[in-house]
């Protein structure tokens, strides 16, 4: 273990390889492309595969398919690329094929600020395919916890069978921190549950005790059909109500009754506190930094922060809401995850401290609210 | 006919019966007669069906991988390539086959089209070209020939068509060949080609849409689109003889580009073996 001075977008490529992505593919865009450009130059010698797609929903297309064939797979992209992959994060959930999804945000919408940070893809990232099925979201605030969660998406991809997003910023993505990376072999990896059934008793879509049925690569010998309609448990399309239903409930249960193992989150100083500060990814460094600042004042103030968007960590929130008078959502947008936090907290508990101008939401900003 | 015979069919034997029968198709479309062509070609050529992938976009000729027994892939409209591109590329070992109509192919993924051609990504591309889009009722595609109807063409196309071949030839395909589903015995060897050819292979297979296209245009029934297929289309060393303007008119079938030259995969698997050595030099 030695001590680095790294980028986040580094240390994701290095947590993808890591976790054993094996295939990226990707179109270039500010400020992710670091992480295109060191899979390029890595992924050969492991036996890896990169491409540099046409745009960024061949990217993605083309990440399932490498999934499909085995290979763990992710791109990497921001907002504008992340709006035009939406389609195909749709039909990763649908068919359930586990992919990587990493969208650095930028100030948006449209072009917007290209290299200023922002968080305005929190609602994108749960709500920007049609239609309804659960996603994991998770989101970053340092280089070492860019390297973790990035080996924590490729992890649940592969144990739920799911698109996972790591929702980053640039602030994390291009920021360097002294970073000490754990050994190969002291990360945790998981791959996706095989079967053991000869051919002809393989469902890839059939209902099982974990919720999540085993999955086998295109080649292996099972010959089994992948579509984008909805299926049946052996994959061929489906009108049946009997067959819709128990897909759609499956794949939320897969999730839902997993909370434990997915929800993340870290707390500091929460009890007594009567003000706590909820924040993700780079803001919650400065909401860290004025929670500190406010305890030296003498402030009974606590610190929330969800490593894990979605699914929105609802319990934890409900207690905070019960034990503290007000809840101080600080973002780089104009109020996105604060509505989640109002839908759990109420919204006379809640106090939103917003800026979607490409800076920064400084300390000095959440203490006011803190304050005031 | 007895079940008996039917078995004996070299078709047979790769299908999907328990539940995927009947087709989706409108009778007397062309679509089954290009998916009997691609499995008598796979069937001839011997290959192991474990190392077959069809992969498919959406629309009419979307819906073909369902019925068959590879390991299929029905994806999202126009990106059929992509996702092919993703498991050629994890699995350089098997067969990969596209199978795409016109609109899907040369409209939205059009882009997916020239780029897959550029890189002479080792696919096989079937266009089953109907020239218009059926699944959705008949609105005019990159291919419905000019002044034709489409139902958002009433007052005839105005759009000059894409020429398939010309545009997969010019953008770097390895192979490129034409036929029509009236001339299916013609069409499996084109196909059995295209398998054998590394990089991007494209086959058009010309094929008519009688439900929309057909009863918008009055050109009749299925049996008289395929006739008009018959008679409308020439092979290559007829059109040689024929003049510029004559040859317009027809439908040109053959191989009308065969060259060897290396693609992405096996270029890309050049640079793992340089990466690797350098790695353990």
């Amino acid at each position: 273990m030695t001590a680095q001075f790294m980028q986040g977008n580094t240390a994701c490529a290095e947590g993808a390889l890591v976790a054993g992505c094996r295939f990226f593919a990707g179109y270039p865009i500010t400020p992710s492309s670091e992480i295109a450009e060191i899979l390029s130059y890595r992924l050969p010698a492991l036996g890896g595969k990169f491409i540099q797609m046409e745009d960024e929903i061949a990217s993605l297309a083309a990440v399932i398919g490498a999934s499909v064939g085995g290979m763990k797979a992710m791109t990497a992209t921001s907002g504008p690329g992340f709006s035009l992959m939406q389609e195909n994060i749709g039909y990763a959930a649908m068919t359930e094929i586990p992919c990587v999804i990493v969208n650095v945000q930028r100030t948006g919408p449209s072009t917007g600020l290209p290299t200023s940070p922002a968080q305005g893809d929190v609602m994108q990232a749960r709500w920007g395919t049609h239609g309804d099925h659960p996603i994991i979201v998770l989101s970053p605030s340092s280089v070492m916890e860019t390297f973790h969660l990035t080996v924590t998406a490729f992890n649940f991809s592969e144990k739920y069978r799911t698109p996972v997003i790591l929702l980053m910023d640039e602030v994390v993505a291009h920021m360097r921190e002294k970073v000490e990376l754990p050994p190969r072999e002291q990360v945790e990896v998981v791959d996706r549950v095989q079967t053991n059934v000869p051919p002809e008793w393989y469902f890839p879509y059939e209902e099982t005790a974990s919720d999540v049925p085993p999955l086998v690569s295109f080649g292996q010998g099972f010959r089994y059909h992948i579509t984008g309609l909805f299926h049946d448990q052996r994959g061929f399309p489906t009108e049946r109500l009997d067959e819709i239903q128990p897909w759609l409930k499956r794949v939320f249960a897969k999730i839902h009754n997993n909370l434990g193992d997915i929800l993340m989150y870290e707390e500091e100083s929460i009890p007594g506190a009567r003000t706590v500060v909820l924040s993700y990814g780079a803001t919650a460094r400065s909401a860290r930094h004025a929670v500190r600042l406010a305890r030296a004042r003498r402030h009974k103030v606590g610190f929330f922060k969800p490593l894990t968007i979605w699914p929105f960590p609802e319990e934890a929130v409900e207690r905070l809401a019960h034990t503290a008078k007000r809840i101080v959502v600080p973002e780089m947008n104009l109020g996105q995850l604060a509505l989640e936090v109002e839908r759990v907290a109420g919204r006379h508990k809640v106090r939103r401290v917003n800026r979607a101008d490409g800076e920064l939401v400084t300390p000095q900003q959440i203490l006011e609210a803190i304050e005031g | 006919m007895s079940t008996k015979l039917r078995e004996e069919h070299e078709v047979y034997d790769y299908l999907r019966h328990s539940k995927k029968f009947p087709v989706m198709w409108c009778a007397g479309c062309g679509i089954g007669i290009v998916l009997g062509a691609i499995i008598r070609a796979i069937d001839r050529m011997g290959l192991d069906r474990d190392r077959v992938a069809m992969v498919s976009g959406i629309g009419c000729t979307g819906r073909m991988p369902v019925y068959v027994d590879f390991n299929t892939m029905h994806t999202t409209h126009g990106r059929a390539l992509a996702f092919a591109t993703g498991l050629k590329l994890a699995r350089p070992d098997m067969y990969v086959l596209v199978v795409m109509g016109d609109g899907d192919a040369l409209a939205i993924g059009g882009n997916h089209f020239i780029h897959a051609a550029r890189r002479n990504m080792d696919l096989t591309a079937i266009v089953v070209n109907n020239n218009i889009y059926g699944m959705t009722g008949g609105q005019y595609s990159p291919t419905t020939p000019q002044h034709m109807r489409a139902t958002t063409a009433p007052y005839g196309n105005i759009e000059p068509p894409f020429p398939l071949c010309e545009l997969a030839k010019a953008a770097g395909a390895s192979f490129v060949a034409r036929s029509t589903v009236y001339h299916a015995k013609e069409l499996d060897r084109l196909i059995e080609q295209a398998i054998a050819r590394r990089g991007f292979s494209v086959v058009e297979a010309v094929s008519y849409c009688h439900t929309t296209y057909g009863r918008l245009n009055r050109l009749g029934t299925a049996v008289d689109m395929m006739r008009w297929l018959k008679e409308n289309s020439v092979t290559l060393a007829q059109a040689e003889k024929m003049s510029p303007e004559e040859r317009e008119t027809k439908i040109v079938r053959g191989v009308l580009l065969d060259r060897e030259g290396p693609g992405y995969v096996d270029l890309y698997e050049e640079i793992i073996r340089q990466a690797r050595a350098a790695e353990n030099g």
